[in-house]
């Protein structure tokens, strides 16, 4: 193979088993985590086929769309989502799938627990039943989520049927300034390519300002390459990704490690590989981002305005602005920062780790949460809310008058108590702010961790510099 | 799955862009065991109100979409969550084809699992199309697979491009684990192989 090859190319490449005449692949896949909202009709289909799991050893599940923020020890209300848990917890024990339940400490949002447990690593093809599996690319993998008829063949064959998405590369040079996070890197970018802007492409980000992010910063950034209609997004595994997985417990070990880093050293694109799309931007001009509208594409400096539909020549985008600035019952023209909120969640797979928690606690610390508004911290797994309990960042948030939760999905799509009525309005720092993601009528601004702790202290939308200037 | 030949139906139209898979069926919908039975919750919350009466307006609502088996939609429809959930909604509510300009990626893929056919034409022959919907009653929309064709009530034939093999399955009804599942020995060989160049992917785990 003597042409110039990026990241994905090389990942693709590796597991293909078969390709048809047509170009359809075969791909064999590495890892396959379970939830268990998209699961039951796939094992329930394998029962019905008198089918085994192919690779039980590759499969992890855990339950955490349904799952109650609030003390768990007496079980789960909702019957169907009761139903839901224990369909998940009994299809484990049969099918002999590793299961982290809801009392284990390990159990969290799906996407968070992968990294953490090291189950997710470089130069694997990772798929789940869930869009932001794509957050596993932000070790070098090649992760896209999958629908449950796809779940049940990964279940049943260890393979998909793919055809091989196209490249597209988002460089992002430079420094982001002071209050600038990788959430705010990522909804510029999607602000900038669109909802579509990635459609057919698995994206690669490059460039110094995602080189310098941490592992957590990786993945809030290709957690969200979802919402620009990407198949996947990736980064390059370098020695900060290494050292994040090393020890982990599902990592390997002593000489197999060797073995692994020595060729997850040869997976950055090759010199001279070529993408069909480039983006790039300059980190420098990026200032804290919040969506005003019904789409994660509705990304603007917290310094704008709500667009005017009178300025908009195009009659269908105007109507279609219009019908966001109803729903979300704001005013074209008037500026973000006076846009009051009454909900605040700190949650997601996009934003739930402890440096996302830390940063958080930076902005309440000795502050108090405006009166009239209800906000909530969910940490991303138990062993999350473990580790800022020790760094005693949960009196940090009580004390301020933030609610101190268990880890799970939560507020970002509101399939447990967890939601907005309608009307409500929320700074969230989760990845979707269509229309009712958090509940009938619910309206969703998405923020940076940081954005949302100075939102729930102003109660309104807020530039976060001005909190943390001298 | 269902074949999937030859049908003729009014259309509906559904011209928004960028209509996501959280609009075409809630999450608190997604809490169902079962493939089936979601028809009814369809774009739950644009098509009822909140004490679940029907929303004189909303398109499905209407005669003689309420009987519609083809969708023609705006750009980028079903994008946003993976939920299969989606097409199983629209299948079970009825739809068996929709016809638009771009696809969300997921829902493409999920779609076609459901023996749901998916059509990408150029925007011009789309608002065509979404006209004809439009017009109702006196507008029934033919979509013949094996052929590849289109034929409008007055007659004009649009033809469309569809994936080999997704439309093979589709014809025939045909079931992808079965067939992945023939193919065994390949899985297999490719283990083997793969276990010998990496073989920390292969070793149980912590």
């Amino acid at each position: 193979m003597a042409r110039a090859r990026t990241l994905f190319d090389k990942i693709w490449d590796s597991h293909v088993v078969e390709t048809q005449e047509d170009g359809t692949c075969l791909i064999y896949i590495d890892r396959h985590l379970v939830h268990e909202v998209t699961s039951p009709q796939a094992f329930e289909g394998l029962r019905v086929a008198g089918r085994k799991v192919r690779r039980p050893d590759a499969t992890l599940a855990v339950a955490d769309h349904n799952v109650p923020t609030t003390d768990r020890s007496a079980g789960i209300d909702d019957e169907e989502s009761r139903i839901q848990v224990e369909t998940l917890e009994k299809n484990c024990a049969d099918f002999d799938v590793q299961y982290f339940g809801m009392n284990d400490v390990r159990q969290g949002i799906v996407h968070v627990i992968g990294p953490e447990q090291g189950m997710t690593q470089p130069g694997m093809t990772i798929v789940c039943g869930d869009s932001h599996t794509s957050t596993h690319g932000a070790f070098g993998a090649l992760a896209f989520g999958i629908g449950t008829s796809e779940v049940e063949h990964v279940l049943a064959t260890q393979t998909l049927i793919q055809r091989p998405a196209k490249n597209m590369r988002i460089t992002v040079e430079g420094t982001p300034p002071p209050g600038v996070t990788a959430k705010d890197l990522i909804l510029a970018i999607i602000g900038k390519i669109g909802t579509a802007g990635g459609t057919g492409h698995v994206i690669e980000y490059a460039g110094q300002a995602i080189r310098d992010l941490s592992m957590e910063g990786r993945m809030t950034i290709c957690n969200m390459s979802i919402e620009a209609g990407a198949r996947a997004g990736l980064i390059a595994p370098d020695e900060k990704t290494f050292e994040y997985l090393k020890g982990r417990p599902f990592a390997p070990k002593g000489a197999a490690w060797e073995q692994a880093v020595a060729y997850w050293k040869t997976l950055p694109s090759d010199e001279g590989a070529v993408y069909d799309t480039e983006v790039v931007l300059n980190a420098e001009e990026i200032v804290p981002y919040v969506t005003w509208g019904t789409s994660p594409e509705d990304a603007l400096p917290i310094t704008g305005f709500v667009p005017d539909p009178a300025q908009e020549p195009d009659e269908n985008r105007r109507e279609a602005l219009q019908r966001a600035i109803d729903y979300m019952g704001l005013r074209g023209g008037m500026p973000l920062s006076e846009i009051k909120v009454d909900t605040v969640f700190i949650g997601s797979c996009t934003n739930s780790r402890i440096e996302d928690l830390r940063a958080a606690a930076e902005i309440a610390r000795g502050r108090r949460v405006a009166d009239h508004v209800r906000a909530l911290v969910v940490p991303g797994s138990g062993l999350i809310k473990h580790q800022a309990e020790e760094e005693g960042l949960d009196r940090i948030f009580s004390e301020a008058g933030f609610e101190w939760r268990e880890a799970g999905c939560s507020m970002c799509l509101a399939m447990n108590a967890d939601k907005l009525r309608p009307g409500e309005r929320s700074a969230s720092t989760s990845n979707r702010n269509f229309e009712g993601r958090q509940g009938p009528g619910g309206r969703t601004h998405l923020v940076s961790p940081a954005m949302a702790a100075a939102a729930a202290i102003t109660g309104h939308l807020t530039d976060v510099r001005e909190l943390v200037k001298g | 799955m269902e074949k999937f030949r030859e049908i003729t139906s009014v259309a509906a139209p559904v011209p928004a862009s960028n209509v996501d898979t959280d609009r075409i069926i809630p999450a608190r919908f997604l809490k169902t065991i079962k493939r089936t039975g979601l028809g009814k919750h369809l774009f739950n919350d644009v098509r009822y109100n909140e004490d679940g009466s029907e929303r004189p307006d909303f398109i499905l609502n209407k005669e003689p979409y309420r009987n519609a088996q083809i969708l023609v939609v705006g750009e980028n429809f079903g994008c946003g969550s993976s939920r299969e959930h989606a097409p199983w909604a629209l299948t079970d509510f009825g739809i068996r084809c929709v016809i638009g300009t771009t696809f969300a990626d997921i829902f493409y893929n999920n779609s076609f699992k459901n023996g749901l056919l998916l059509i990408k034409l150029d925007k011009e022959q789309v608002a065509k199309l979404m006209e004809d919907a439009r017009n109702g009653h006196n507008a029934r929309i033919t979509v013949n697979l094996e052929k590849q064709e289109i034929t409008r009530p007055d007659g004009e034939v649009i033809p469309f491009e569809v994936d080999p093999f997704r439309k093979h399955c589709l014809l025939e009804g045909l079931d992808d684990i079965g067939l992945t599942l023939k193919k065994e020995k390949g899985i297999g060989s490719f283990e083997e192989r793969d276990r010998a160049s990496h073989p920390w992917l292969y070793s149980a785990a912590s």
